[in-house]
């Protein structure tokens, strides 16, 4: 045989197998989104659910993602700004570092579902908080913590040291060169970090279930003092969040309508993590031509 | 005493004092995350081994028995505590997934990287980043209305089992080992092509010969990567894999996972009791499964530099 002809068919292979994984993305959004549409209506996001008619929407579902996801980065990110500052511009090289560094990368190769355990032994069990908000925020911090450390790390050393030098050479501490130099430089790349991670976040369920709870309690919107418990913003309110709602319904659902009710919410969950996406780039993108000169 | 000069030069000064105050911030932030990490570990283990030292389980007998009820007990008094059908089942999903998910991995990235377009390029990493955004529970949820009614209808059984744990698996680490396998296949320098090309050889024979031979350790990272999420994976696959803690038959019964005896057990069990002692000791074997996932990559990492 000869040496095209083989060329010819491995990369006639590589193209059949590109176009493939193209196709199943294609198949998965267009699944989702052509059954799941259909049923999104304003009822739908804004209804309370039901346990066992049909009929019932996803607007507390939604409401706890989006609040859970706030605190979630509210906690996480000055936590993993300082941590990604440390490993780029303070860390000394020697075997601490290298001990911390692998720390962070164990912690981001966990499974979701251990450090759901984990926060449910720590913030449940043994401090009493039970299944609320805040139990459920500190579990997802610990899951966005170290990808969110690794990315913020990764956009300060992009940074030329040129700018480092800059700062010092002018006066100023070591603190401020980093926090009023390199940090605006390295924004942009930072928010397209977060909002992906935003995404991750969203979507994430194994950590909550044991942590945030299964149940929505009944909320009422026209109260807004955090420390009322049917406050939409009380800290310590079991919520269950869109995603673990469609994993609850498909496990042990008996509301005639289940499949409709996930289909939509899983709809609902794409076009989140589509906007998340876009989101980032866009984002990223013009904060990076407002904050530089490039053009 | 009073010379100001002196003063101010012996004092410490104000980019000192920012200095220390920033520097013992982010010493602040990593020693969180350093204590968090330690204390998932040392909960973790506290309450896994408790099923050995104070519910005196065989430890042998709990990775090799094939009787998971922890809440009967067999003809000797002892609770029945085995978890090989849930350590099968794990390794199941995650080897078949893996071997799903390899060539395409492959084959994407050599299209990213040798064959595509700027254009075709950008498609695909697209592609590969939306891939990873779909929520797992989503994956689960269109296993549960497409894969298991495909699996019932073309291969028989309940459509609950191994392999269709497997393909929900494989479309979810297919980004991952994709992605990876691009970073490696960038990573090889550019005059290793260019000089087998300039030998005459054809673009398959680059590839093959040279490219995916210099990121072999690159590419086995990255199937280790894909192994390690398959394997802590959890509510995709509990959704589609009938969830029956029984040794799995073939790749079309029913079976579970660590990670789904797991989410389906702790709610249900009672704190300290014997059953809910067991469930944390399968939870200590998946942080330690994906420790060695991580010491497998470090090793992998090392023998790839020596190269």
């Amino acid at each position: 045989m000869g040496t095209k002809l083989q060329n010819n068919i491995a990369i006639a292979v590589i193209r059949i197998l590109a176009a493939l994984v193209v196709l199943i993305l294609v198949f998965l959004l267009g699944k989702i989104l052509i059954s799941g549409i259909p049923h999104i209506s304003w009822h739908f996001l804004t209804a309370a659910s039901q346990s066992f008619e049909s009929g019932g929407g996803i607007g507390v579902q939604l409401f706890n993602s989006i609040y859970l996801l706030a605190l979630t980065l509210i906690i996480s990110f000055p936590i993993s700004l300082g941590a990604g500052i440390f490993l780029s511009e303070y860390a000394p090289k020697n075997f601490l570092t290298a001990i911390v560094r692998m720390a962070i990368e164990v912690l981001s190769s966990l499974p979701s579902v251990v450090v759901g355990l984990f926060g449910f032994l720590l913030f449940v069990v043994q401090m009493k908080m039970g299944f609320s908000i805040l139990s459920g925020a500190i579990a997802l911090t610990f899951f966005n913590l170290p990808l969110l450390t690794r990315n913020i790390e990764e956009s300060l050393r992009a940074i030329p040291d040129l700018q480092r030098e800059a700062g010092m050479s002018l006066g100023l501490s070591k603190w401020k060169t980093v926090t009023k130099v390199i940090l605006p430089e390295a924004l942009p790349g930072i928010i397209t970090g977060v909002v992906l991670g935003a995404g991750r976040v969203f979507g994430e369920a194994a950590a909550l279930i044991y942590t945030a709870g299964q149940s929505a309690t009944n909320i009422d919107f026209g109260d807004w003092n955090p420390f009322n418990s049917a406050s939409p913003l009380n800290l310590f309110r079991p919520a269950e969040t869109l995603a673990v709602h469609i994993w609850k319904i498909n496990s042990e659902g008996v509301m005639p309508d289940a499949a409709a009710v996930s289909a939509g919410s899983s709809a609902v969950l794409i076009i989140a993590v589509l906007i998340f996406n876009l989101l980032a780039r866009v984002l990223g993108n013009s904060l990076y031509h407002k904050l530089t000169a490039t053009k | 005493m009073d010379d100001p000069i002196k003063n101010k030069i012996q004092s410490t000064s104000k980019e000192t004092r920012q200095d220390i105050l920033g520097r013992f911030l982010t010493y602040l932030c990593i020693a969180f995350i350093m204590i968090v990490v330690l204390s998932i570990f040392v909960f973790v283990a506290s309450k896994g081994i408790a099923t050995f030292t104070v519910n005196k389980a065989n430890f042998w007998e709990f990775l090799t028995g094939k009787n998971w009820n922890p809440t009967a007990t067999d003809a000797s008094g002892k609770p029945m505590l085995g978890a090989l059908p849930m350590i099968t089942g794990s390794f199941g999903v995650t080897i078949l997934a893996v071997i799903f998910a390899t060539p395409f991995a492959i084959g994407t990235a050599l299209y990213m990287t040798e064959v595509a377009s700027k254009r075709g390029e950008k498609i695909l990493q697209s592609v590969v980043e939306l891939l990873v955004g779909i929520p797992s529970v989503v994956y689960g949820f269109i296993g549960l209305s497409v894969v298991v009614p495909l699996v019932r209808n073309h291969f028989g059984g309940s459509g609950y089992g191994i392999l269709s744990g497997s393909i929900v698996l494989f479309v979810m680490v297919l980004p991952t080992v994709t992605s990876m396998t691009v970073d490696s296949l960038r990573a090889v320098p550019r005059y290793y092509k260019e000089a087998s090309l300039a030998l005459g050889a054809t673009k398959w024979q680059t590839i093959y010969k040279v490219l995916l031979r210099s990121a072999t350790s690159g590419i086995l990272t990255a199937i280790i990567f894909g192994m390690a999420r398959a394997f802590g994976e959890a509510l995709a696959v509990q959704m589609v894999i009938g969830n029956a803690a029984l040794m799995p038959k073939g790749l079309l019964s029913s079976a579970s996972t660590l990670t789904s005896v797991l989410t389906m057990g702790i709610g249900n069990t009672v704190m300290g009791t014997v059953g809910n002692n067991a469930l944390w000791s399968l939870a200590l074997i998946l942080l330690l499964m994906s420790l060695i996932f991580n010491i497998v990559v470090r090793l992998i990492g090392r023998k790839g530099r020596l190269d």
